[in-house]
């Protein structure tokens, strides 16, 4: 057993682990937070992303040992004061979303997008100058979240009005 | 999954100090075969804390920590600019989740995509040394044309290593004797010959440090990937090339393929064939049927012999201004 200390969605965690848990597993089994999904555990779907330190992961080809002293914000800790994240609403607006299994990865994963666009992160469609945010564009980013019940017509109409461009 | 050790690499200068084991690298491709049993450390070192993580200009060259990630370095200014061959081809590669993790050493020594390989019921010589190999006679879409054997035809998955190969990219190493490697990232994996069980040249517990890109690279650059979907996807064949034009000839010219062979394969007798010439589209495809010369489909690959070529030549026509396809 290995001693860890992580930050997740704002609270400080000192647990005792096997390394050879992946952080999915302990945020879903150990600290109980059942938000992150567990759809192929092997780096494939996007169920489990998290934001870690400020970029999005897969948390099931994470290991939880390697994460000491790191901050981790999960799909439960999106809202803020009790307020949905604008994406939230989006995705409930827009209807984003059929049996919800990969919403909290779609959540995670594209909160951090709108954070790496404001960055002017580039991606592989992205011309020289400044990012624009087509459908190709959120697509191209949005690649890495598998949605079984094919939802993503309305993910990428609820990312589109959150960033603010109505092409 | 098997229990390990665990250890932190606090600087390379300490390999000698910590047990050896296998590197942790971002784990995007060792978690996953350790998951699957196919890879069964006893020690795992964790490097991702070893001060490896900068991109730093030097005179001659610029060095990217083997700990850089995928994404930092596909977004660096410096990159983007010079080296754009670089930045397009690890863009082209899984996904934002992904690079954000994976880095510039765990790129490179990531392990094939075969079907047989991770499927632990089947035959795999690279796997289980001498059990055979079911991708002769089984879906080898995927699989190599070039530098293949007859106990592996595996491929390099990797769309970084490609570039890389094309821009004479070199890897630092050192030795948990404290000695350091050089060795150009052409000549860091093996061809699979008899043993296909060996992906790579590095000794044991030998740790990538840093990846060496010259100075002053072709100015023109491109990397072009064919695959199944147009994301998030391996390549079925992809090319990375960089070359100046000169009053009208070609120098400097790299051609490297990637999803053809156990390696990023550098098309050194095309190069050769058009190094200094006037660009011209015949030129091109005799070159490039030249260094094809030799390759070899198993069935479902024989495509490749036909799209590789005709991949490049479509790329040095766009880089040289002959346009058209
Ligand atoms: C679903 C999926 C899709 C993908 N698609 C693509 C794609 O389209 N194109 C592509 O190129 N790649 C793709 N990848 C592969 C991905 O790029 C690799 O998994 C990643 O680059 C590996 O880097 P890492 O740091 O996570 O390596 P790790 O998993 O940490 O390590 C990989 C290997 O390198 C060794 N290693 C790590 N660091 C060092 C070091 N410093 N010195 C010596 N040895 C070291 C490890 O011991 C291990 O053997 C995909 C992966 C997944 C899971
Ligand atoms: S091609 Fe290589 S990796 Fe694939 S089954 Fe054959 S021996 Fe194994
Ligand atoms: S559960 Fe992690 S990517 Fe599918
Ligand atoms: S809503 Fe069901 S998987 Fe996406």
């Amino acid at each position: 057993m290995y001693p860890l200390m992580l930050t997740v969605n704002g609270t400080v965690h000192d647990v005792e682990i096997d390394p050879r848990r992946s952080l999915l597993d302990l945020v879903r089994e150990t600290l109980g937070l059942k938000g992150p999904k567990k759809g192929c555990d092997h780096g494939q779907c996007g169920a489990c992303t998290m934001i870690v330190n400020g970029r999005r992961i897969n948390s099931c080809l994470s290991l939880a040992v390697t994460h000491e002293g790191d901050t981790v914000i999960t799909v439960e800790g999106l809202s803020e004061a009790g307020e949905l994240h604008p994406l939230q609403q989006a995705f409930i607006d827009k209807d984003a979303l059929q049996c919800g299994f990969c919403t909290p990865g779609q959540l995670c994963s594209a909160a951090a997008l709108v954070d790496e666009i404001r960055e002017g992160l580039p991606s592989v469609v992205t011309g020289e100058v400044g990012v624009a945010m087509t459908n190709e564009e959120i697509r191209e980013r949005m690649s890495g979240n598998l949605c079984r019940c094919g939802a993503y017509n309305n993910i990428v109409e609820a990312i589109r009005t959150v960033s603010g461009d109505k092409r | 999954m098997k229990p390990f050790d665990y250890q932190r690499l606090e600087t390379p200068e300490h390999l000698g100090h910590v047990e050896a084991g296998r590197f942790l690298g971002g784990g995007t491709n060792l978690i996953d075969l350790m998951k699957h049993q196919i890879e069964t450390p006893d020690v795992l070192v964790d490097v991702t804390r070893a001060g490896m993580d900068r991109i730093e200009e030097r005179g001659d060259a610029v060095l990217i920590g083997s700990q850089v990630s995928n994404t930092d370095l596909a977004s660096h200014p410096l990159i983007r600019r010079d080296y754009p061959v670089l930045s397009s081809a690890l863009l082209s590669g899984a996904t934002q989740q992904l690079r954000n993790k994976a880095t510039t050493g765990g790129n490179l020594l990531q392990r094939t995509r075969c079907q047989y390989f991770y499927d632990t019921a089947r035959a795999c010589n690279k796997r289980e040394p001498g059990s055979g190999c079911d991708a002769l006679d089984g879906l080898n879409r995927f699989h190599a044309i070039l530098g293949a054997s007859e106990n592996c035809i595996a491929v390099h998955p990797s769309d970084m290593a490609v570039a890389m190969a094309a821009l004479g990219a070199v890897v630092v190493t050192r030795k948990r004797d404290g000695t350091e490697g050089r060795i150009p990232v052409t000549e860091l994996h093996r061809l699979p010959g008899d043993r296909p069980d060996l992906d790579h040249v590095l000794d044991e517990g030998e740790l990538i440090v840093a990846v060496e890109l010259p100075a002053s690279p072709p100015r023109l650059q491109s990397y072009r990937k064919v695959r199944d979907r147009s994301s998030y996807a391996f390549a079925v064949v992809s090319a990375a090339i960089a070359l100046d034009l000169e009053d009208g000839h070609m120098r400097n010219l790299r051609i490297a393929l990637g999803g053809v062979a156990h390696k990023p394969w550098r098309a050194t007798k095309a190069e050769a064939m058009l190094e200094g010439k006037m660009p011209e589209a015949a030129l091109f495809m005799e070159a490039l049927e030249q260094e094809m010369a030799d390759a070899e489909g198993h069935g479902h690959n024989d495509f490749k012999k036909i799209l590789a070529p005709r991949v490049v030549v479509a790329m040095l026509r766009e880089l040289t201004g002959l346009g058209g396809n």
